[in-house]
């Protein structure tokens, strides 16, 4: 296949994450030529799903990231002119860091095992992380890029290469013993009933659980779909609207968000959020339940009031609950599941205004604010590059971007140079910043994110229902940290496998993804063992597996932070840590204005009927290559106009 | 730009729908005639469900065709084989189903549904009960879709219990729901009967606490929504009270006799029959209201012959018998004297709970209570301040009087724009606490002055009176019912807004009348005092007629034996 590209483009962008994508659609769109490029394989960037397998090999590429970088590169030095200067661009992407993986699931090969008898036979075994280089966050050198490395190796039967590679586990799980999860370990051999187990096992009969191996979660590993970013989507958030009013919704299918849950005194509680919710509650009082709604109902339209709240600006919001007659519990809820601020750190007036927000969102699909996009947030930026590509975008992936081409008179950039030596004209540059070179970033600092994935044997809180999405806020234990968000997705999500639960944990990282995580995930879920532990263990769901990472977040760094780029190239950041995806709009936006300052961002599409060719006939038959768009705005989805598509969503 | 998508104008979209539209118009009225004129030619065949299916699957509401099928069904019902039927059939329902979906609500569609359904000698029910719920998924308040749901429901004979599941999962969903509360008012009677003796239509009070804590639960959560505090009211509401003669008056110098009845009818030929015994043998009388106009009326009265009221038996008995309300009430009148009566307590019969009542007390003051923490909450709320009253007057109107009347101030000035109404019944209830008062106290003397009392109700409950007090109300009429006060001699109305005298006719012991500083603005409202044969003394002062010119003829001619004044 020949891989060479038009040369000539209006725009080209760089790097398929969430606010690129929305560029490109907006540009394409709006009738510019757009060159849409990645270097990876998939698309997303760091808003990328994965499969099981496929997210083993994305941690495997971070593993081996330093062999690549020294791909052979071709001279671009020779296709610049006198009159310009090449800005090289990365060629590693480093924003990942402290991979660690455990698997506690049973490494049986013969799945129909149904029990074995001796728990040292199956100890949780857990794939260590070799430190490497020490690890100094704020110096990323480039020979540094991989601090951790995983040293975990897929043990699938599906993957031909890895047949020998039992050995080579338990290796592992040896070295494990020593260094890695002591303190599960720790409690898996400490239980007195590991001794008089057999007994207890003839006499009880624990409640059934399925029994989910590794292998089968391997086998099955393609109904996975696993989150980089754990975000969701507000119901009347900008990335909703953006998708409505561009009927990009066409493209994705949503689930709502079914519940809000809260962690109090050690116990998960379904959050009674809507007015059906506080209705059906068993655990409010009647009084309580006045309270909550007429402090909601009073939330909905604080500002209408200012009487009620004027005294209490200076405040804490949690203060200021204190004031509402509202019991501890309630004050918890509103707090950190509803409002979900800080304890310490948030005002009245903004905790009035997240709990407006979340209120706002509520009904409009469902009985919970937030909407998750079946087969995971990865299947958003995809939606808005199909629609980028339905006019007229081009896309490339695994295609590299050496350098970009400045003209030294101007001061603009005007082309690239790719991987192939072929260089690229264009008028405008959208790079995602995770490709720009550390000479270019040598004056910026990063926050980090902490994300934990777990999958599960069950949910945190059962109910009839095991198709549950649910959402938890844990508050922060000392006061000043900062509170973890917990996502549970059911398998109706196509993002896990039947019989398990996918369960998605951020913070905004303080130290390393598991010293920062590893407290709550202790709190919630047990660690899968063949026997059951005590009864308290056994309330809660087993971890199956589970995966920590850093994902660096560069959300708050300001383009005037970069050295040298030339002023029509624009840069994208990767994930925030926040919940919805506001900022990544907001920023697609902000850009595509200062881009395109008289151009509409993102407009509906026309109707279908409404369409056709300047300078064509009026005969279809005449539409030549176009007539391919034209198909496709016909496509047979039924969502002609905005009104469908919001039914689209409803569904 | 060659080539360049490009999108029509909003003129040129414009032009295109006006087009389009123009087509569709054309379409729609050439099929509307053709279907006028295949019916008037009676040519009643499948081209006629053709062509009103295109219409009526764009407009389901055209009811005249919806007839125009049920008229080609039934002729194709004879004229097909039970196959070709079976399919017509499906295809018509199929049909109504893409009908429902363009209108849900279509009063038409679901009215034919039944139609159909009720023809069919082996419908699928459980289909339809499928149709109904996912119908109500969509829109868990389309009544249309509740009564056709009650229709399958009875047909198929779903078990009240599932149906009354199915209501719950629905207020599970959103509580705000009047179709739903309502259907479980329906259900719960049928699935806890009342033994035979019990009232009918009530619960049994483990049931009922049970449905007042869930609804109580709605309140508390949206104290603003009328349907639980509707449902609640029915909780608390008692059966309809049982038909009952309350009253039986007969005076020897009217020679007349008097009954007032349980609930207002209509007495005659062709409605209710009175029969009347007197010393046990019937009599034919004449029925009339006291009034005189014989509409609908608590009260009525019939002229007696001098044989059944004379001296030369020690006592007369006279026993009223309704036959459809299957009750009868009896009273003597002794020799010697001038009248006799029998009379129900007001008291014993609770006859002013009708409002609210439970069997048990204790189940009423514990929703007192609830309603009063409620309250404090929600001090302007006033479907609860409402409920209060209404549970204090069940549980004992007299202590809780003074009580009620500051929730009323409360009340009036948090839901202004029911002021009037409030009034009445607040009028209403002070009226039944004198009238209690006035039984405990064994007179026939009622004091109803200075009351506030915008309305004159529970007349029928006032035959015995002989002396009313009305003076300084709000009273801007006095309503014919008053005509039922057949034992009245004195009536004080100082100091209201009376502008008519309606109910002041046909009164036989009326001797004194005082209607100082009201709003009579004719002559002519005086009218009615003429019926009154034994009125002597008439107060006028302070009406605007005292000014009109020749009252004082106008009065010496129309009331000749009073004495009148005027100033």
């Amino acid at each position: 296949m020949d891989n060479r590209l038009p040369t000539e483009f209006d725009v080209v962008v760089i790097g398929t994450g969430l606010p690129e994508s929305i560029l490109a659609a907006a540009c394409s769109r709006s009738g510019q030529r757009v060159l849409h490029l990645d270097s990876r394989s998939y698309y997303g960037g760091n808003w990328a799903s994965f499969s099981f397998s496929g997210l083993l090999s994305w941690l495997k590429e971070y593993q081996q990231n330093s062999d690549i970088g020294e791909e052979s590169t071709a001279a671009w030095q020779d296709m610049i002119h006198e009159t310009e200067e090449g800005i090289t661009l990365r060629k590693k992407d480093e924003t990942i860091q402290h991979t660690e993986v455990f698997c506690y699931a049973s490494q049986d090969m013969d799945g129909n095992i149904e029990e074995t008898d001796d728990l040292q036979k199956n100890p949780s075994w857990v794939a260590s992380s070799t430190l490497i280089k020490p690890l100094d966050s704020a110096c990323l050198s480039e020979e540094m890029h991989s601090l951790y490395v995983s040293s975990y190796e897929v043990p699938a039967k599906g993957t031909p290469e890895n047949n020998g590679e039992v050995t080579d586990i338990a290796e592992t799980l040896v070295k494990e013993e020593n260094c890695g999860y002591k303190t599960y370990k720790h409690r898996v051999s400490d239980g007195a009933k590991d001794e008089i187990k057999p007994i207890l096992e003839d006499n009880s009969d624990p409640p059934k659980r399925n029994r989910i191996t590794y292998s089968q979660i391997v086998e099955e590993g393609r109904r996975f779909n696993i989150d980089l970013v754990s975000k969701l989507l507000y119901s009347q958030g900008l990335l909703i609207d953006l998708l409505i009013k561009s009927n990009v919704s066409r493209y994705a299918e949503f689930k709502n968000v079914t519940r809000i849950l809260a962690f109090r005194e050690g116990k998960v509680e379904q959050v009674p959020c809507s007015r059906a919710d506080v209705f059906n509650s068993k655990e409010l009082t009647m009084v309580e339940k006045r309270m909550l709604m007429k402090f909601l109902t009073f939330c909905l339209d604080y500002e209408q009031h200012p009487d009620e709240y004027q005294a209490f600006t200076q405040c804490s919001f949690s203060e200021y609950l204190k004031t509402k007659k509202l019991t501890p519990s309630l004050q918890h809820f509103v707090l950190h599941s509803i409002a979900m601020m800080s304890e310490s750190s948030c005002t009245t007036i903004e905790g009035l205004k997240a709990t407006k927000n979340f209120l706002q969102c509520l009904g409009k699909f469902g009985n919970t604010p937030f909407l998750f996009p079946l087969y995971g947030q990865g299947e958003i930026p995809q939606c808005f590059c199909r629609m980028c590509a339905v006019f007229g975008g081009i896309y490339c992936l695994r295609h590299k971007v050496q350098c970009l081409v400045v003209d030294k008179e101007s001061g603009r950039c005007k082309a690239i140079i790719d991987h192939l030596g072929q260089r690229i004209n264009a008028k405008y540059f959208i790079v995602e910043d995770s490709y720009l070179s550390e000479e270019t970033c040598s004056n910026v600092q990063y926050e980090q994110i902490s994300r934990a994935v777990l999958i599960t044997d069950q949910s945190i809180l059962k109910t009839d229902s095991d198709q549950q999405i649910s959402i938890l806020i844990v508050p922060p234990v000392e006061p000043g940290a900062c509170a973890v968000r917990v996502t549970e997705l059911c398998s109706s999500t196509m993002t896990c496998m039947k019989d398990t639960c996918l369960v998605h944990l951020t913070c905004s990282s303080s130290k390393t993804a598991r010293e920062d995580l590893e407290s709550v995930v202790k709190k919630l879920f047990t660690p899968y063992a063949e026997t059951e532990i005590d009864k308290e263990e056994l309330a809660k769901p087993r971890l199956l597996w589970a995966l920590y990472f850093n994902m660096r977040d560069s959300s708050g760094v300001s383009r005037s932070s970069y050295n040298g780029l030339p002023s029509n190239v624009y840069v994208c950041t990767g994930p925030d840590c926040g919940l919805g995806n506001e900022h990544a709009v907001k920023q697609a936006e902000t850009l595509f204005k200062e881009i395109f300052p008289s151009e509409e961002f993102c407009p509906p599409p026309p109707n279908p009927e409404d369409v056709f060719f300047d300078g064509d006939d009026k005969q279809p038959e005449s539409l030549g290559a176009n007539t391919i768009i034209i198909a496709q705005l016909e496509s047979s989805e039924g969502s002609k106009n905005l009104e469908s598509s919001e039914k689209h969503l409803q569904n | 730009m060659h080539g360049r998508l490009k999108v029509k104008t909003s003129e040129e979209q414009a032009e295109a729908k006006r087009l389009e539209r123009e087509q569709k118009l054309k379409l729609y009225q050439s099929a509307t005639q053709t279907v006028f004129q295949k019916r008037q030619a009676g040519e009643l065949d499948e081209s006629v469900l053709e062509l009103t299916s295109q219409i009526l699957g764009a407009n389901p509401d055209f009811a005249t065709l919806w007839n125009c099928r049920r008229e080609v069904l039934q002729r194709l019902e004879v004229q097909k084989s039970p196959e070709e039927l079976a399919t017509l059939v499906k295809a018509e329902l199929g049909f109504l189903e893409s009908c429902l979906r363009v209108n849900p609500k279509s009063y038409g569609t679901w009215h034919h549904r039944c139609w159909l359904l009720g023809r069919l000698p082996e419908a699928n029910w459980a289909q339809e009960l499928e149709l109904c719920a996912r119908f109500l998924e969509v829109d868990e308040r389309n009544f249309h879709c509740w009564d056709y749901r009650r229709f399958v429901a009875a047909q198929a004979a779903v078990p009240p219990a599932e149906e009354l599941a199915f209501t719950d999962s629905l207020i599970t969903r959103n509580f705000s729901n009047y179709s739903s509360w309502h259907y479980r008012s329906c259900l719960l009677p049928q699935l806890h009967p009342q033994p035979d003796s019990g009232p009918q239509g009530r619960l049994p009070e483990d049931v009922l606490l049970k449905e007042l804590e869930l609804v109580q639960n709605a309140f508390f959560t949206d104290p603003n929504d009328q349907s639980a505090w509707f449902y609640h009211r029915w909780l608390l509401g008692r059966a309809d009270p049982q038909d009952a003669l309350h009253c039986l008056h007969v005076s020897r110098d009217e020679a007349c006799l008097t009954v007032s009845f349980s609930r207002p009818l209509l007495v005659g030929s062709r409605t209710e029959t009175l029969l009347l015994l007197v010393d046990e043998s019937p009599l034919a009388v004449a029925w009339r209201t006291p009034d005189g106009r014989n509409r609908p009326s608590h009260v009525w009265l019939c002229d007696l012959p001098a044989t059944s009221l004379n001296d030369q038996l020690p006592q007369h008995t006279f026993r009223v018998i309704w036959t459809a309300g299957g009750a009868q009430k009896e009273c003597v009148l002794l020799k010697g004297r001038q009248e006799g009566w029998c009379r129900d307590s007001a008291t014993d019969e609770q006859l002013f709970r009708c409002e609210l009542s439970v069997e048990k007390s204790t189940v009423l003051q514990s929703e007192l209570e609830s309603c009063k923490e409620l309250q404090e909450l929600e001090p302007e709320n006033k479907w609860c301040l409402l409920t209060i009253i209404l549970l204090m007057r069940a549980l004992d109107p007299l202590h809780y009087e003074k009580e009620t009347l500051q929730y009323f101030q409360t009340l009036k000035a948090v839901d202004p724009m029911r002021a009037a109404y409030l009034d009445d019944l607040r009028s209403k209830f002070l009226l039944e606490n004198s009238v209690l008062k006035m039984e405990y106290a064994e007179v026939r003397v009622l004091h109803l002055g200075h009351k506030d009392l915008t309305v004159l109700c529970h007349l029928e409950q006032l035959l015995l009176i002989t002396h009313l007090d009305l003076s300084h109300n709000r009273l801007r009429v006095l309503p014919p019912a008053l005509a039922a006060l057949r034992c009245l001699e004195v009536l004080q109305a100082n100091d209201n807004t009376i502008e008519s005298l309606d109910g002041v006719t046909n009164l036989p012991r009326l001797q004194e009348l005082f209607l100082c500083n009201n709003r009579l603005q004719q002559p002519a409202v005086l009218q009615p005092l003429a019926s009154c044969p034994r009125l002597v003394l008439l107060n006028l002062q302070g009406n605007p007629l005292c000014q009109a010119v020749g009252i004082s003829e106008h009065l010496a001619e129309l009331l000749p034996s009073v004495r009148s004044s005027l100033t």
